[in-house]
């Protein structure tokens, strides 16, 4: 996709202004860019697929869609080899501590992408009594992907958006990402562990 | 039907029948359950072998299990047998897992929704919810309040422990502590993270060298409560959770709850409503089955023959994508028929999948059937002999891979599946080889309905008048059809109201998770993936 095909994030637009108007170290600011190009195009998702997405996940992998043109293809079974973790489905109450193992096992930098309207916001279990309303409630989520399940173009949007933010992302300090789900839910308080029902 | 009933009085006096129900009803004193139980199952004039459903109740004054008998011998007959617990504080029901295994997981799912106790049952935990859970959900003063139950943060505790209920001479029971697994034995934990347990599906298997001993089957890990949920909401509002609980049999799922209303609205639908269900069933079927290919041969490692399976299930979810809109949880059956009518190349694009299909399959041998390291893989092991799947009622192509006929479009047809000319498929492997092999069949039979139906799709209505506000008059109503994965079952109990008194879905995974621990008993661990891929289980399916 083209530059002009992202139309709707003007804030990741101002966020690069903003990181090149503090006026960034040139050797540093070029590995920066050096080390996002790597990332983002070599992203390794984990295989986390709880239910219906996951299968709109395999497609992904399969011929017809090819998400090896992007560099995602490389689907890790371990947290610790995987760049992020792309939550396909619904989370419960059983299975949230494990996620958030998962979480914690994954090497930095680590983001999240919350796929389907059950990762988003619970979905259509949203009033279940043992449904979490959304992985961001435990989690600190980068891209969320809406559909149940999404299409394949919409997974495809949602990482290309991913790649974007890593783009702008400064590896050596500064901006979000290494921040730590405790730094996440302190700064967030609508999000802090006694909100979370 | 009437000597049934002669019959039934003569081995316990006090039962009573009950009247307006779909399938004869017995209602049966719990201190009798047992006995009666094995009466069913050993008298040779009744030979009840398989436990269809078992289905927890509450009926606000009482908690009771509702069970659902069938005589394979006898064409399928459908017994309901109601047991209601005495004290409904403490409810204590006799378990029945003695006699048909099936309910071995089943007893354990009532104890979790309802808090029944079953007596002598090997193994009382919970099995969807965590086990510091407060409550039993489907209760119906059940309190939902979220801070009794805040979202975990830390891991489970006590896992090794289980109880067993047993009833001294004197009536009086005790609870008996137990392990789930001995003191000296190894134990490796698979899952609930981990690919090819499709899905968030959590194995403990006991191993003695490599050698699986024993299996222990942790599930809820999607558990979303589904069946509570239906309780709150309008008939035509629950349809599109069966879309969304085994989402690759979504079409025959959703087939079935609409049928089940319909039955008791007493509602005729349009021929061709009909034939388009069916045709879409059968695609779904297709669909499924190149993708349990597609899985089982990447659990073996071979990814390639995964990509031959996809590349005809997208020509699959193209036919879904035009008439439905989407590609998976299609929300298509309504009540009364179908939502949409056919896309103009929907004849077409079924006729082109049908003409090259046996051209592909003969090439998916070609690639993986006939390849050594997948028969050495397959052919031998997890064997499932016909009396345990019988006993553990596995049906679908697992059941039909030990050469147990149990097609629910063939014993107990449904639909316009009695029009129809097609074959059951059987094997007689018993073996992981045999079930992977029935699938493949299956699309070829699926294809040839495909076949029949595709020229003769008759014009007319595609939905029947259905009032706004569905209401089903006071009662209970039991529907089954075969989805991909074996016999599916819907059970509503209405109390007149607009929304239903109790939804249960009986899903055919759950019965083929029940299996692990015997497949896998005596194989090698490397083999646990290799049987679950032949099982072909769908974990939202199980934990619902």
């Amino acid at each position: 996709m083209k530059q002009e095909d992202f139309k709707d994030n003007e804030y990741i637009d101002k966020l690069v202004e903003e990181l090149n108007a503090t006026g960034a170290n040139v050797a540093v600011g070029n590995l920066n860019k050096l080390i996002n190009w790597g990332i983002s195009n070599s992203l390794w998702p984990l295989t986390f697929g709880t239910s219906c997405c996951a299968i709109e996940f395999m497609s992904l992998g399969a011929a017809r869609y090819d998400m090896a043109r992007f560099g995602f293809e490389v689907a890790r079974n371990s947290p610790r080899q995987a760049d992020y973790i792309m939550v396909q489905g619904t989370i419960v109450h059983r299975m949230a501590p494990v996620l958030i193992r998962l979480y914690e096992q994954l090497a930095e930098p680590k983001y999240v992408i919350a796929c389907g309207g059950c990762a988003v916001s619970g979905g259509p279990f949203k009033k279940s009594y043992c449904v979490v309303n959304g992985v961001d409630k435990i989690l600190p989520v980068d891209v969320y992907i809406p559909g149940c399940p999404p299409r394949p173009e919409a997974f495809f949007y949602g990482l290309m958006q991913l790649q974007r933010k890593i783009k702008v992302q400064k590896f050596f300090g500064g901006v979000n990402r290494k921040q730590k789900r405790e730094e996440f839910f302190a700064t967030h308080p609508g999000f802090n562990k006694e909100n979370m029902t | 039907m009437s000597d049934i009933k002669e019959i039934l009085s003569s081995i316990c006096p006090e039962v009573t029948f009950a009247e307006g129900t779909d399938t004869l009803e017995v209602v049966v004193p719990e201190e009798k359950w047992h006995d009666f139980a094995a009466q069913l199952k050993n008298d040779k004039r009744l030979d009840f072998d398989v436990l269809t459903a078992v289905v927890g109740m509450d009926w606000k004054e009482s908690v009771g299990v509702m069970y659902y008998l069938t005589s394979t011998a006898r064409g399928w007959d459908l017994l309901s047998v109601k047991v209601v617990a005495k004290d409904r504080k403490d409810p204590y029901i006799h378990t029945v897992s003695d006699l048909w295994k099936v309910a071995l997981f089943q007893e354990r799912e009532v104890f979790d929704f309802f808090g029944i106790k079953f007596i002598n049952h090997p193994d009382m935990r919970r099995m969807f919810l965590r086990n510091d859970w407060k409550g039993n959900p489907l209760l119906k003063d059940y309190d939902a309040n979220p801070e009794l139950n805040p979202i975990p943060l830390d891991d489970e505790k006590d896992e090794d422990n289980t109880c067993s209920y047993v009833e001294d001479a004197k009536g009086k029971i005790k609870k008996v502590p137990g392990l789930v697994f001995g003191k000296d034995e190894y134990v490796v934990n698979i899952g609930p993270q981990h690919p090819s347990t499709h899905g968030v599906m959590r194995f403990r298997a006991a191993i003695d060298g490599e050698t699986v001993t024993k299996v222990d089957v942790v599930s809820g890990y999607i558990h979303r409560g589904i069946e509570k949920m239906c309780e709150s909401l309008g008939y035509p509002q629950i349809l599109h959770f069966t879309d969304r609980m085994d989402y690759m049999s979504a079409h025959q799922n959703r087939h079935c709850l609409c049928a089940c209303i319909e039955k008791a609205m007493g509602l005729e639908i349009p021929r061709r409503a009909q034939v388009i269900r069916v045709m879409m069933d059968e695609l779904m079927r297709i669909s499924s089955h190149l993708l349990a290919f597609g899985c089982t041969a990447m659990d073996l490692g071979a990814t390639t023959a995964f990509f031959y399976g996809f590349r005809e299930r997208e020509q699959v979810l193209d036919i879904f994508e035009k008439t439905c809109g989407a590609r998976m949880s299609m929300n298509y059956n309504v009540i009364g028929g179908v939502i949409a009518d056919l896309h103009p190349d929907f004849c077409k694009d079924v006729k082109a999948l049908i003409d090259i299909m046996p051209e592909r399959l003969k090439e998916y041998h070609t690639v993986f059937s006939k390849n050594i390291i997948a028969k050495n893989r397959l052919k031998g092991v997890g064997m499932l002999p016909k009396e345990d799947a019988v006993n553990y009622a596995i049906t679908g192509p697992s059941g039909r891979g030990s050469n147990w006929s149990c097609d629910t479009r063939k014993v107990r047809p449904y639909s316009i599946y009695s029009e129809l000319d097609f074959n059951e498929v059987l094997e007689t492997g018993c073996d992981s080889y045999a079930r992977y092999m029935v699938r493949m069949r299956e699309i070829e039979e699926s294809c040839k309905i495909l076949a029949q139906l595709v020229d003769n799709i008759p014009e007319g209505e595609i939905r029947a008048q259905v009032p706004k506000i569905v209401k089903l008059p006071v009662g209970h109503w039991y529907h089954q059809v075969e989805a991909s994965r074996g016999a599916f079952g819907v059970y509503i109990e209405s109390d007149g109201t607009k929304n239903p008194y109790r939804v249960h879905f009986q899903s055919p995974c759950f019965n083929l998770v029940g299996v692990m621990d015997l497949c896998c008993r005596g194989n090698m661990i490397a083999d646990l993936i290799t049987i679950g891929a032949a099982l072909d289980f769908v974990i939202p399916d199980i934990d619902r």
